[in-house]
């Protein structure tokens, strides 16, 4: 609908998108927006796929991101990009991490990784960044900022303040954990 | 005014906060866990797991009757365990409002089934809200307290998934007062005999003739006034999707619907050319709309019968078109551009965890070929690739009794069987099954996979885990002399992880001639902290036999035949090592 932002995370359970999510309606609060979010938790923990929607604007109804609708799509790994692709629309920017995680179906046997991922991204993104962001974290030394490398990489893409992503993330980040936060956030943003 | 962005099930437990709730009540289950969960941060509010929804539900009723508001909430098919008080609540009527928050799961995101728990206000006789976003959720505790309280009456306020786990700007209010209601015995009212129930029967008809006129007056039943073409009916959720899909369209937007307001409906559907009925699963509200004489140009036979709705459906049912024709909206910006087609991408279905108790168990049964009754937790992922252990998996505790009913249809395959469940699960409503077993001569072998938490919905305390909802210590359910005092005389303890012990156990056990119980115990790997050191394959000694494939642990991949652990994922477990047979898998130097 005009006028509103929509964001789709979408990654593997346990790779931190909750977190990203917090931020990033934190980000819309200060913005002055109205913001709605919706994710799924249960089953889908446990390793499987994950996506968390987010909906910004002046008035927001529906939580949904429906197929050709998202503005943004930030893929912490590789096949769940190319997965969830059908849902940018066709002026939208598709941020990736490069990491690749192989889902039972690869593991058993029973499917391939398709190895041309990125490159099926990229055929059908206007835009796209990729970065490697687990190895960014992990020169930081801290495997568990992947989601805010990759938020930094998506800010970069935004016409929202640095400042105002700063502020979100004091926010919502406890406070021990900010410092690093506030490295992976730079890096993200620097490599995107 | 304080705004903060909540989810449903955060903003209904601050609605029991602030509208005076003193005692609250579940038993964990997606979607709504986190409803007793975030009531737990409020000691104010006397809130507690119990061991299942009917147990849950008649506390609650305990405190209703004893003067107190009071909350009970449960997943969709919870309510049909504690349908029994439920029914009959309805017929006494409360003291302290009672509000049963029933969470449903159209498109079944982590449910068995996708039952419309609507049908339960409507076969009860009770009061039923749906809120449309969070803060219609956190107000409409408020609004079933006091219906509740009006008219005599427990309450359901019906969520749907997208409610529950979606997050919208709510207002905060200040707590009301939490004096409790007086308490006088009314044994004609209370005690649910045949004789005061004939009284009760005639009162519980008129009062619902009451709230259809309640349901006639009520602000949370209003038309939302735009073009006169379109006129749509419709509740919860489905209401954000219409307003969405549909901004020219007039809506009559229901938040109380049981008993419908069928005047206002008649009236609403008399001024537009065309009435559409838009509610998800079942045709609660346009059945009794038809039935009522109103004509409904469209509804579930343009619709779907079937999971959850979004805008574009609606708007392709009702207009003949999708969101992407709309031209308010923001996409396409060139309408030259196609749509891009899903990609074809392998699935990635949820997997036991690296180290998850759990796994040793299914190995060791599928390496025995045993036949599995299973239950309902994180172990029904022992159903998928490569463990494919489960042969059956119906509702809560019914691992049990189904495996009694093979045993009694083919008494010659009992040696063959074994029934598994989870620790939360027996506490919930195994051990009436276990009781059948040992009363009718069952001999099924019984595996209770006993990982000391309540692991799927996001580990929660139970019973037999020493500890309360709010983290207080507590008595503590001991399994092994609960089975003994039920009759069964064969209960050993095994090591989860010991695939050897598990081997043993199932070979010993299935073979008896009387009942026994396995108790696989060892906590889940997600509460506690790593110890083991993490392992990695010598590819020197890998002969590449994919033998520790078999176990589907996720940190284990194999490529140019050699296996590979990852050790980001390993937690040290050394299931992997015990299925190597050429001692391929060892610790990782200098950790």
């Amino acid at each position: 609908m005009k006028g509103i932002i929509s964001i789709l995370l979408v990654g593997v359970g346990g790779q931190g998108t909750i977190l990203a999510s917090k931020i990033l309606t934190e980000v819309a609060m200060r913005q002055g927006y109205d913001v709605k979010m919706t994710e799924i938790h249960g089953m889908a923990q446990r390793g499987g796929s994950v996506v968390t929607q987010v909906r910004m604007g002046e008035k927001v109804h529906s939580p949904l991101i429906e197929p050709g609708q998202a503005d943004y799509i930030v893929a912490f790994e590789q096949l769940e990009g190319l997965r969830w692709m059908h849902y940018l629309n066709n002026h939208g920017t598709v941020i990736v991490n490069t990491q690749r995680i192989n889902p039972m179906t690869v593991i058993t046997g029973a499917a391939e990784y398709p190895s041309d991922a990125l490159d099926q991204i990229k055929a059908s993104a206007p835009n796209m960044v990729q970065l490697d962001a687990l190895e960014i974290a992990k020169q930081l030394g801290n495997m568990r900022v992947v989601n805010v490398v990759l938020l930094g990489a998506m800010a970069k893409q935004t016409n929202i303040a640095k400042e105002d992503w700063l502020a979100a993330l004091e926010a919502t980040v406890p406070a021990r954990l900010l410092d690093i936060n506030r490295q992976a956030f730079q890096a993200g943003y620097d490599a995107a | 005014m304080t705004k903060a962005l909540l989810t449903g099930n955060e903003a209904i437990a601050r609605g029991a906060y602030e509208y005076g709730v003193s005692v609250a009540t579940a038993y964990p289950g997606t979607p709504s866990t986190e409803i007793l969960e975030n009531i737990a941060q409020w000691k104010e509010i006397r809130a507690q797991w119990s061991p299942n929804e009917k147990v849950a539900l008649e506390v609650a009723i305990g405190a209703s009757i004893a003067g107190a508001r009071a909350l009970v909430a449960m997943k969709h098919v919870g309510v049909n365990v504690a349908a029994d008080p439920l029914f009959t609540f309805t017929y006494t009527g409360v003291n302290g409002g009672l509000v049963l928050v029933s969470a449903d799961d159209p498109g079944m995101h982590s449910s068995q089934n996708e039952q419309d728990n609507r049908n339960y206000a409507r076969f009860a006789k009770m009061g039923l809200l749906e809120p449309a976003d969070s803060q219609e959720a956190k107000d409409m505790i408020g609004h079933a307290l006091m219906i509740s309280e009006r008219f005599d009456v427990p309450v359901m306020l019906r969520t749907t998934t997208r409610i529950s786990h979606s997050k919208s700007l709510v207002e905060l209010g200040q707590p009301q007062d939490r004096t409790l209601k007086e308490y006088k015995k009314d044994v004609r009212k209370y005690v649910a005999v045949p004789a005061n129930a004939k009284v009760r029967t005639g009162i519980k008809q008129q009062r619902l003739q009451e709230m259809a006129e309640f349901s006639e007056q009520t602000e949370l039943n209003h038309i939302e006034w735009n073009g006169k073409h379109i006129g749509v009916v419709t509740s919860g959720i489905c209401y954000q999707y219409v307003k969405e899909a549909l901004p020219e369209a007039s809506v009559l937007k229901l938040g109380f619907t049981n008993p419908l307001p069928l005047k206002k409906i008649a009236d609403f559907a008399a001024q537009v050319d065309q009435l559409w009925v838009v509610e998800e699963l079942d045709p609660l509200m346009e059945d009794q709309i038809r039935a009522a004489g109103i004509k409904v140009h469209g509804g579930k036979a343009k619709l779907s019968f079937v999971g959850e709705y979004s805008p574009s459906m609606i708007r392709k049912a009702v207009l003949g078109m999708g969101l992407e024709d709309d031209p308010s909206a923001n996409a396409p910006a060139n309408a030259s551009t196609p749509a891009l087609a899903p990609a074809a991408a392998p699935v990635r279905p949820p997997v036991l965890c690296p180290g998850c108790p759990h796994r040793g168990p299914f190995y060791a049964l599928k390496k025995n070929r045993k036949r599995v009754t299973g239950d309902i937790g994180c172990y029904t992922l022992g159903a998928s690739a490569p463990l494919e252990s489960i042969d059956t998996t119906i509702c809560m505790g019914a691992s049990i009794p189904v495996a009694l009913g093979i045993e009694k249809a083919r008494p010659e395959e009992v040696d063959n069987l074994v029934a598994v469940i989870g620790d939360s699960t027996f506490l919930h409503s195994g051990i009436t099954g276990l009781i059948d077993t040992v009363y009718n001569k069952g001999t099924t072998t019984i595996m209770i996979l006993d990982n000391s938490i309540t692991a799927m919905t996001g580990h929660q305390h139970h019973a037999a885990t020493g500890q309360t909802l709010q983290g207080d210590p507590t008595s503590k359910v001991d399994f092994e002399a609960l089975c003994r005092a039920v009759g069964v005389k064969r209960v050993r303890v095994v090591d989860a992880g010991n695939l050897a012990e598990l081997d043993q156990a199932i070979k010993e056990e299935t073979v008896v001639r009387e009942p026994s119980v396995i108790i696989a115990r060892r906590p889940c790997a997600l509460i506690v902290k790593q110890t083991a050191p993490r392992l990695k394959v010598n590819h020197d000694t890998c002969v590449g036999c994919r033998m520790c494939m078999s176990i589907g642990c996720p940190a284990i991949s194999h490529a140019d035949k050699r296996s590979t652990i990852d050790p980001a994922l390993c937690v040290g477990c050394g299931l992997c090592q015990q299925v190597c047979k050429f001692n391929a898998i060892v610790v990782e130097e200098g950790q």
